[in-house]
């Protein structure tokens, strides 16, 4: 009997328990983490270990390091956050680098226009509230369009990235102090007035506890209230929802206005809380590292701290890899491609199984077990 | 039966999917040379997946294919078709816009001769009795037709061996029987046929031999001259099944459902449907039948309220008694109020009166006692002056030290006069500006008027306090959510319930309970993903839900399709029960025999049109195969 029989076979899995699906993303990590090994050595001799210990001390080598990772983890978290319960509804919304973007320019424009005009608290509140407004406008455009006129919205929100991008830059040179510099500097320097307040004495551990409670909040609005069930079922067929008595248009639109309102949010929270400063590049692409952040962990708020962080930590590693041993700036991007490719790549082994050609008789031994059909007497009651 | 070829040998067959599920476990399947085989099974009893197999799509794990005795290795559906095997699968894998030929030769390689292919073509219908012209469009085909060139174009292709996957499911009896003379026609000509069909009666119609295949099991074959629908379902499910619908006589009919002139277009603009009109009453089985997509769906959606109607009503009468008591408590909360305000207005009216009379007449410092006696006994006096024409409330004026004069008695009785009037205004006037629900039982109350569902979505349905059930045809697509468990599906239900922003899961909770235990879901748990179930079982939790509504209609499309008998039986056991609830029920369905059976009238459909409604106990299959496909045939038909 000949044999042409596929080497390997790949299937759909049934089900798997998350601890098992999380094991094959650590797996994935630890392999990310060989292969870096192997390829710094390959390129540059480097010890391995000595790289990842920089990569480590790159992150959480100093109490300074810390903060600064858990500043930009909270960033991102947010900005991930934000991005979520669209993409729970299955909404692209790859704009938020702008709807954070427009939200800076609120703040921004708020603190140089209104700063030392009116108190210190006012101005906070006005800012944030022009923020919040900025990024919701940005984030309705798009979902009024698309529930109007079906209009695309992967296409419609990406261009308004670039509206808001060129907006910041007309803005900064009307601005820009000193004239000619083509900077706004660091806005109200003398006065600090518009910049969020430092609680105990540490300069983000305001921002980071407001993005924990964001987080929390998050959670509970998308697993436990309506509002998060009507997303869902919207997400997941929008004819079922209407089927359901949902109102599919207005959930589209409230739920991008939420989402931009929280990319104004952060746009806030970077101009106000950190930089203090407003640049065409303030966002440093977050809002697209926020897609993959919010997509790696199932959309689920609780796992995004951990995928956030795991960027974080890779790219802050791999800037100090780059600086400590002289290497490329490219060298970091290397780094964290390989990471990234390998766990988006154990998606493939958590969805699929494979399975290799066995011997024909081990086969069959190993056949038997697997029957779960129960033998009813067959064909008896027929003649 | 010793010099019998065969055309295919299936030996041990097996195939897994995932380490969990065996769809086909050693199965031993042979296919004579020149007969037409029947693969029957239940759902999920591994039929498709066998033929499948045969075709390339999937790879067995064990056992060996022969082809005419040669044993043979498909490993893909190229393969299989240079084996001579070709498979008519369910749903068409045709392009609209080319001709029936351009369908037929494309995908193969070597030198075009289109003109050649056309002569082909038609040498091959004139053969076996085809009926399709090769130069026509795809799209302006009956579903019929792009079959019959599914089956010349595996015929083109000199498949000897044909697999038809449920071929009839989407046709009319006629067209059934036409295709039962091809397949015949076939069968003279040499080819060996396997044919997958649910209905028995086709299968002792057309085959030769029937095999069957049960939890991926091959149970066995029998000659069909030795089978009957009875012995093939015993053979099927593995033990004995009652195969008969118990119809009891309609309880009460009265109209629930009044559909006139009801003109629907989609986004294309073509008409959906056409003026249809027909009443559905509480306590019987209506059914709807028609060629697939004769409006079925526009239908039912259109009522449910997620299809724009252009023209006509849908009048929703409504049952008085499920509402009665919501509305008689909202009434009287309304009434108590306006009362209070009538005697505020009244009391005030007369304090004004009485205050001016008092200190006019009589100057004294009792006048005060008198005053407060008068403003509480007055609304009372004024009720005993109805019954005592006047006396007695002049009497009492005077004892309080107040002689009214006549022209005050006037005011007094024109004052209660025109208050009840003004108070009658004030509730009919906020009787328009209270919820639907309240307004239509108000005014069936009063004239027994309907609702009008058109133009209402699903939400305004069920705020107006409609009760409607919808078993919609797309079940994971449009009835349930199918990453969400039983839970979260009873939700969709409910979720709007609930005060505040959190839905609660407490009470669909047990409603999934209560729904995987007496419909015996086959579920690992109520948060279960419901697009793992099998069909059945997803038929299961979006029957029960809607049922479990207490809907006053129950909507159901394609209720039973794709679910085995077993299953079936249960669905049209669980609509019965409805229907001798005093429900009405709705049932499209593409069996006619079911119809016949189950329903007690039918409105048939037919390009959008209502062609008849027969009485379901006195019509045969002929007639409705009739009014199927005829236009306006049999209107007059009308039970």
């Amino acid at each position: 009997m000949k044999h042409k029989e596929p080497l390997i076979y790949i299937s759909k899995r049934e089900s798997l328990p998350w601890q098992k699906s999380w094991m094959i993303r650590g797996i994935a990590i630890m392999l990310a983490l060989v292969f870096c090994g192997v390829i710094t050595m390959l390129l540059t001799k480097l010890n391995p270990i000595e790289v990842f210990s920089t990569l480590f001390y790159g992150a959480f080598g100093t109490p300074r390091k810390c903060w600064v990772t858990g500043q930009k983890l909270a960033i991102l978290l947010g900005i991930s956050l934000a991005i979520t319960p669209a993409f729970k509804m299955r909404f692209w919304n790859i704009g938020a680098e702008g709807q954070v973007l427009i939200g800076c320019l609120a703040c921004a424009a708020c603190m140089i226009t209104l700063g030392n005009k009116v108190s210190n608290g006012l101005l906070i509140l006005i800012s944030l509230a022009a923020s919040l407004a900025a990024g919701a406008i940005w984030g309705f455009l798009p979902a009024f369009f698309k529930a109007r006129w079906e209009t695309n919205e992967t296409l419609f929100t990406l261009m308004m990235n670039y509206i808001a991008m060129q907006l910041a830059a007309y803005f900064i040179i009307v601005w820009e102090v000193p004239k000619g510099s083509g900077t706004v500097g660091v806005i109200n320097d003398q006065t600090e007035a518009g910049w969020l307040p430092m609680i105990g004495g540490k300069r983000y551990l305001l921002i980071i506890l407001l993005i924990a409670l964001l987080t929390v909040v998050m959670y509970i609005y998308l697993q436990y209230s309506k509002h998060g069930y009507e997303i869902s079922v919207v997400g997941e067929s929008r004819r079922t929802a209407s089927y359901a008595g949902i109102k599919v248009d207005r959930v589209i639109i409230r739920t991008m206005v939420l989402s931009g309102a929280i990319c104004g949010l952060m746009g806030f929270l970077l101009v106000s809380g950190n930089d203090h400063t407003l640049t065409t590049t303030l966002v440093e692409g977050r809002g697209f590292t926020a897609v993959m952040v919010s997509w790696l962990a199932k959309f689920n708020p609780i796992f995004m701290v951990f995928t956030s962080l795991l960027l974080v930590v890779m790219k802050l590693g791999a800037t100090e890899i780059s600086s400590t041993f002289g290497l490329n700036d490219s060298f970091a991007d290397i780094l964290t491609g390989i990471i990234l490719f390998f766990i988006i790549g154990s998606d493939f082994f958590t969805t699929y199984q494979i399975r290799f050609r066995r011997p024909h008789d081990k086969r069959t031994a190993k056949a038997e077990p697997l029957q779960p059909i129960p033998q009813s007497e067959p064909q008896k009651e027929v003649q | 039966m010793e010099n019998v070829k065969n055309a295919v040998r299936m030996e041990n067959i097996t195939k897994r999917f995932g380490t969990k599920v065996v769809a086909n476990k050693a199965v031993n399947l042979e296919l004579h040379e020149g007969e037409i085989l029947s693969l029957l099974g239940e759902n999920g009893s591994g039929k498709t997946t066998l033929m499948n197999v045969l075709c390339g799509i999937y790879h067995p794990d064990e056992g060996q294919i022969y082809i005419h005795d040669e044993p043979v290795t498909i490993s893909s559906p190229k393969d299989a078709f240079d084996h001579g095997i070709g498979m008519i699968h369910q749903h068409f894998k045709l392009v609209d816009v080319f001709t029936a030929t351009e369908n037929i030769v494309l995908g193969l390689k070597g030198h075009l001769d289109m003109k050649e292919a056309r002569q082909k073509v038609r040498e091959i219908c004139e053969k076996y009795g085809f009926d399709i012209d090769p130069d026509q469009k795809i799209y302006n085909m009956s579903v019929s037709q792009k079959q019959t060139v599914e089956i010349v174009k595996v015929l083109y292709r000199g498949a000897d061996i044909l697999i038809l996957d449920e071929p009839t499911a989407v046709l009319t009896p006629q067209e059934t029987d036409k295709l039962f003379q091809i397949m015949r026609n076939m069968q003279k000509d040499g080819k060996s046929l396997i044919i997958i069909t649910h209905k028995l009666h086709e299968v002792l119609e057309v085959s030769d031999r029937v095999a069957i295949l049960r939890k991926g099991e091959y149970i066995g074959d029998v000659p069909t001259q030795s089978a009957d629908q009875q012995s093939l379902t015993d053979m099927m499910v593995g033990r004995r099944v009652s195969l008969n619908i118990n119809r009891p006589d309609p309880v009460d009919p009265k109209p629930r459902l009044v559909i006139e002139h009801l003109t629907a277009y989609d986004e294309l603009g073509v008409k959906r449907l056409d003026d249809v009109s027909f009443t559905a009453n509480s306590g019987e089985v209506l059914g709807i039948a028609g060629v697939a997509g004769s409006g079925q769906r526009e239908l039912l959606e259109a009522v449910a309220g997620l299809y724009p109607v252009k023209e006509g009503t849908i009048q929703f009468y409504d049952p008085k008694v499920d509402y009665s008591d919501a509305i008689s408590k909202r009434n009287i909360a309304k009434s108590i109020l306006l009362s209070i305000i009538t005697l505020g207005v009244y009391l005030i009216y007369w304090e004004y009166l009485l205050v001016k009379n008092i200190r006019a007449i009589k100057k004294d410092e009792s006048s005060c006692i008198g005053e407060m006696l008068c403003l509480i006994f007055v609304p009372f006096y004024s009720v005993y002056w109805w019954f005592t024409r006047g006396k007695t409330v002049k009497e009492e004026f005077a004892s309080h030290g107040c002689t009214a004069t006549g022209n005050e008695i006037a005011y007094l009785v024109l004052g209660i006069f025109g208050l009840s009037i003004v108070s009658m205004a004030i509730m009919q006037n906020d009787f328009n500006s209270l919820p639907p629900e309240v307004i239509q039982s108000n005014q069936q109350n009063a004239s027994n008027k309907p609702v009008n569902l058109v133009g209402m979505d699903p939400m305004s349905i069920r705020k107006a306090g409609v009760a409607m059930s919808f078993v919609p045809e797309d079940r994971l697509g449009m009835g349930l959510v199918g990453t969400m468990g039983m839970t979260g599906n009873m939700l969709l239900r409910s979720w709007r319930k609930t005060k505040g922003l959190f839905v609660s899961r407490k009470e669909p909770e047990a409603m999934a309970k209560r729904i995987w235990q007496e419909l015996e879901v086959v579920t690992p748990s109520t948060n279960y993903p419901v697009r793992r179930l099998s069909g059945g079982n997803v038929q299961k939790v979006l029957v029960g839900r809607e049922i479990a509504q207490e809907p006053a209609v129950l909507m159901t499309a394609y209720a039973v399709r794709g679910l085995d008998i077993n299953t079936s039986y249960t669905i049209y056991n669980l609509l019965t029960e409805q229907k001798m609830k005093g429900r009405a029920v709705i049932y499209v369905g593409e069996d006619l025999d079911v119809l016949l059976e189950l329903c007690d009238r039918i409105v048939v459909l037919c390009g959008g049109q209502v062609s008849g409604v027969v009485d379901a106990r006195t019509t045969d299959k002929r007639e409705i195969g009739v009014l199927m496909t005829q236009h306006r045939g049999g209107a007059d038909n009308e039970a």
